[in-house]
């Protein structure tokens, strides 16, 4: 955060404050009589209030009454409305003839969609972490306008998933941009959002595109962060270049690989818009994925089922909980790390 | 031949190429157009009109091809460029085509029909930027409104944001109160329920609340981000107690210490937290999605959205809103893109 206290973040940060100035003063006079009542520290729960209450109303609550609308049924929207039916929903979810079939299953649209999030979340978190180290390693070599460099692979994670999913719609639509390079090259264009496997890899393809540049970064400061010494000692030896890499970066950059798989793996069991918006699902059911099937289930589709809904993105939270729970984990061993080292 | 290809490829020192710099300028060359190409061919795409999109190939140009309006046809005719027999080329009109023939006219001499073998004419066309694109979204569309709508939940929440966070991060790093470790712990919990686990509570609590197809119902549940509190707070544990003392001792009120000392320390931190907000409100969609269902208060992505996923997708007004709902997040990239990597290398938050 250091080096970003200059100039231009201090203007900008000074022009943003300016216009709403003379609220301190309007503010000054009652918060001061809050004081007089509370004494200096007691004004901390005053800091805290907005915070928390838009916290409280917004997350907390709803979390915990979503486990009592998971043991509803009914197509009502409000608790009071709706019947309580116990496990019913989880129930629902479970009965399967088996679990590999999704067929078999009463509700087969979520058992679909856990099969495609495990697909794409194994497919996609392996070629994320893959690209993501290829270009944080060619980052890291000595380059004249790395910044530059650094900016061309991180410029689509900026773009909305909305800008990213019609870009890409654009280009893989039957008359698109990469059936002219096809067609160009002697093939036979195909209609890659049309089949199922194809579309299927456009949607690995395209959430890869869309965020490597986001982990490549947290892997090029866990690069940088390596000494150099290392490096050099490494060199006065004759070390050949490959086992530097499998000796020194690797496990060096270990700590880091484990960050980001773990959050690679978070936001990919949570695949949703940019999907929604390159596929919404189809071709079929072939791209729908478990956030798909939440929103769908509790908002979409004709036969709304909330307490349905609120089951599946209960138990899709418990395996984001474990998952969190393990990048929590590692945050802090490698934060001992560093200290003891 | 081998020279040129020796002075091209020649590094500096002379110790020849390993495979590894060949591959390094392999991928960033590669990363340069797999980055940005597609953008720029959706940027390219926009300025053509419905008639060049459906053409295959697809020309890099925007081309249109020219038409006249020729006595006696009600509608105006597309002019093509006829080769004779002798070589010698004229412009003339299509009346309508029947298999491999053209019935065409003269514009100049309507009254005669002249029958054209289709290989010997080719449109006559001419480089022309569909700008209709960009402005019938606006005027015949509620693209406008929907604009609007962006801006309003984007800077709204962003000055929200900014305050309740930093004045909960004034809290959580220069007080010392009971309960202050459970309230962290709390707020780290909130990482682990991303909104995708609640929807169907929170869009209950929204709809209790009054504020279904509000642009607050969009706003509010945005605004208590936990990675700007941590970001911020992580910052102020930096500025020096002793200014705070000083301050007291001066007789200033806990607020005024907020306001007048702790804010403008944390500037720098707060510029970086607004960027961050500004692009995450501006691209938005599942919540939006959820909340707001009638068009007036539809905000860019949600309308960009439902047009795109109509029966008949009316492709160059997609592409040319689209342009538009980049065009803030392309500023934000050009001018500021250095304080969003130096902040996530530093703190791995997005």
């Amino acid at each position: 955060m250091g080096d970003v206290r200059n100039g231009i973040a201090t203007r900008a940060g000074a022009m943003l404050l300016a216009p709403v100035g003379w609220l301190a003063n309007v503010f000054d006079a009652p918060l001061r009589m809050l004081q007089r009542r509370t004494g200096s520290n007691g004004m901390a729960v005053f800091f805290l209030a907005p915070n928390m209450l838009v916290f409280g109303i917004f997350v907390l609550f709803p979390l915990v009454i979503n486990i009592l609308y998971s043991m509803t049924g009914g197509g009502a929207l409000f608790l009071g409305d709706r019947t309580f039916v116990g496990a019913d929903q989880y129930g629902r979810l479970f009965s399967c003839g088996s679990y590999l079939d999704p067929k078999s299953c009463t509700e087969d649209l979520f058992w679909i969609a856990v099969w495609n999030t495990l697909t794409f979340v194994v497919l996609q978190v392996a070629m994320m972490v893959a690209v993501a180290l290829v270009t944080a390693l060619v980052l890291n070599r000595e380059l004249r306008a790395r910044s530059f460099w650094r900016a061309v692979f991180f410029f689509p994670v900026l773009l909305s998933p909305v800008v990213v999913g019609l870009i890409w719609r654009w280009i893989l639509q039957r008359q698109g941009l990469l059936n002219l390079m096809v067609f160009e090259a002697g093939g036979t264009p195909v209609n890659w959002l049309v089949e199922r496997n194809w579309a299927f890899a456009a949607t690995i393809m395209v959430s890869v595109w869309a965020h490597v540049g986001f982990y490549a970064l947290i892997l090029l400061a866990g690069l940088q962060a390596i000494p150099k010494d290392l490096y050099e000692a490494a060199e006065m030896d004759g070390t050949r270049p490959m086992r530097v890499f499998w000796r020194i970066t690797l496990p060096l950059l270990a700590p880091n690989l484990l960050v980001v798989l773990v959050l690679t793996l978070i936001r990919a069991v949570q695949i949703f818009d940019e999907v929604y918006v390159l596929t919404g699902g189809g071709p079929g059911t072939s791209t729908l994925f478990l956030t798909q099937y939440i929103y769908e289930v509790g908002f979409a589709s004709l036969l709304r089922n909330p307490g349905l809904a609120s089951a599946a993105s209960i138990l899709m939270g418990a395996v984001l909980v474990v998952l969190t729970l393990i990048q929590l984990g590692i945050a802090r061993r490698n934060e001992q790390r560093g200290k003891t080292r | 031949m081998s020279r040129i290809a020796e002075f091209l490829f020649r590094r500096r020192g002379g110790a020849g190429w390993h495979w590894t710099d060949v591959f390094t300028w392999f991928w960033l060359i590669g990363g340069l157009i797999v980055m940005f190409g597609p953008a720029l061919w959706l940027v390219n795409s926009s300025f053509k009109t419905p008639a060049a999109l459906a053409e295959f190939p697809p020309t890099v140009l925007p081309y249109v091809t020219a038409e006249a309006i020729v006595e006696g046809y009600e509608e105006p005719l597309q002019l093509f460029e006829v080769r004779n027999d002798d070589g010698s080329v004229r412009v003339l009109a299509e009346v309508r085509r029947l298999g491999t023939v053209a019935q065409m006219v003269d514009p100049a001499n309507p009254g005669e029909i002249i029958r054209v073998n289709i290989r010997n004419r080719t449109p006559k066309r001419s480089i022309a930027f569909a700008l209709d694109n960009y402005v019938q979204p606006f005027l015949a569309f509620d693209f406008f409104l929907y604009l609007r709508n962006s801006v309003f939940v984007t800077v709204v929440a962003t000055l929200i944001t900014l305050l309740t966070n930093s004045m909960a991060a004034f809290a959580l790093s220069k007080y010392n109160f009971r309960g202050r470790s459970a309230v962290m712990m709390l707020i780290v919990a909130t990482l682990m329920v991303p909104l995708s686990v609640i929807l169907v509570p929170l869009y209950s609590v929204i709809s209790a609340m009054g504020l279904f197809n509000s642009l607050w119902g969009v706003i509010l549940p945005t605004v208590a981000t936990p990675t700007g509190v941590f970001m911020l707070r992580q910052y102020m544990l930096t500025i020096p107690d002793e200014l705070i003392e000083a301050a007291r001792m001066d007789k200033a009120s806990e607020w005024q210490i907020y306001w007048r000392i702790i804010l403008p320390l944390t500037a720098p931190a707060l510029a970086v937290l607004a960027i961050f907000s500004v692009v995450w409100r501006w691209n938005d969609f599942l919540w939006p999605l959820i909340v707001l269902s009638r068009k007036e208060v539809y905000t860019l992505q949600v309308g960009l959205n439902t047009y795109a996923g109509e029966l008949n997708v009316q492709w160059h007004y997609i592409l040319a809103m689209t342009v538009v709902t980049m065009i803030p997040v392309v500023l934000v990239f050009i001018f500021l893109q250095r304080f969003i990597t130096t902040g996530i290398a530093g703190s791995g938050l997005k």
